[in-house]
């Protein structure tokens, strides 16, 4: 049996995984993120027009179904941007890519922010038509309980003074976060009690709110969707210099 | 223009106001945060290759 001396080249990563590279990753968010900008302005401020002003009252909640194009979008992207960043936080656990890492520490703040217009459209829409502004609902409680994980991760990140080991338990934090991301979303089919109803948008069409509230609100969930995306990669961005800049400090205090 | 809100004018403007005030802090910091990273970065680069 012969053993080749040939020394194989180290394999490149290609497709998906070459943007672990950061100079790759800040190349491809130099190319999107101008067109990202414009359109999700474009589908928010269309969105929102249409929304608050040409779509009619509802016979039952009267105008407040207004509130409807801010609640539902804000609550679905606090919702998908926990699971984005357990994606990322599982990409670190397993392969060890920074980028994405920085890119779960990025999409936290949007998250913050996204539950917190949940809240409050939620609260404020609650009191006329369910006459409190809170109630320990099992969906309410599990989302707020999400906002706190939210503010936990970052937390924790910021009171970590090594990034990797900061990196390597805000991951954790977030796999543990995960199971309130999806009560958030599924506590009211768990537990048939509670004020919230269930899904406003679905799959199977009976379910859905009617077609003159309907459109308005996808446009309105495409900006969200395109805006989250923008932020997060933008941030990632910032993340990724913030870190080369705290290496290059390093490197020159030891020189 | 402005619709006519009724009872209901004070949560829907307030839902709107708020949000919409959380969304430009939101995309502001982001962009105030970016442009500071971006440019103490250029300055330790630079920094970094004079020093050689």
């Amino acid at each position: 049996m012969s053993m080749s001396n040939e020394t194989a080249a180290p394999k490149r990563p290609s497709g998906f995984w070459s943007y672990a590279n950061p100079v790759k990753f800040l190349g491809l968010t130099e190319r999107v993120l101008p067109a990202l900008w414009l359109l999700s302005g474009l589908s928010l401020v269309v969105g929102l027009i249409w929304g608050f002003f040409f779509t009619p009252d509802d016979f039952r909640q009267g105008s407040t179904v207004k509130i409807i194009y801010l609640h539902v979008p804000s609550a679905l992207m606090a919702i998908n941007a926990w699971f984005m960043m357990l994606v990322a936080s599982l990409i670190w656990l397993i392969r060890r890519h920074h980028v994405s890492v920085l890119a779960a520490k990025a999409a936290a703040p949007v998250g913050v922010a996204m539950t917190l217009i949940a809240l409050f459209t939620g609260a404020v829409w609650g009191q006329p038509m369910w006459g409190t502004w809170w109630a320990w609902d099992p969906r309410l409680t599990s989302f707020l309980i999400l906002f706190l994980f939210y503010l936990g991760y970052m937390a924790l990140w910021a009171a970590i003074e090594d990034p990797d080991t900061a990196a390597d338990l805000t991951s954790v934090l977030c796999l543990v976060g995960s199971v309130f991301a999806v009560l958030s979303r599924y506590a009211v089919n768990f537990w048939n009690q509670g004020l919230h109803q269930g899904a406003s948008l679905s799959l199977d069409k009976e379910e859905n709110v009617a077609d003159v509230f309907y459109f308005p609100l996808l446009v309105c969930i495409a900006g969200f969707v395109l805006l989250f995306f923008a932020l997060v990669l933008y941030r990632t961005g910032t993340e990724i210099r913030l870190r080369r800049a705290r290496a290059l400090l390093a490197r020159e205090a030891r020189a | 223009m402005m619709p006519d809100l009724g009872k209901y004018a004070d949560a829907v403007l307030s839902a709107y106001g708020v949000s919409i005030l959380l969304l430009v802090a939101l995309v502001l910091l982001t962009i105030v945060q970016g442009r500071r990273a971006r440019r103490a970065l250029i300055a330790i680069e630079k920094r970094s290759r004079n020093d050689g």
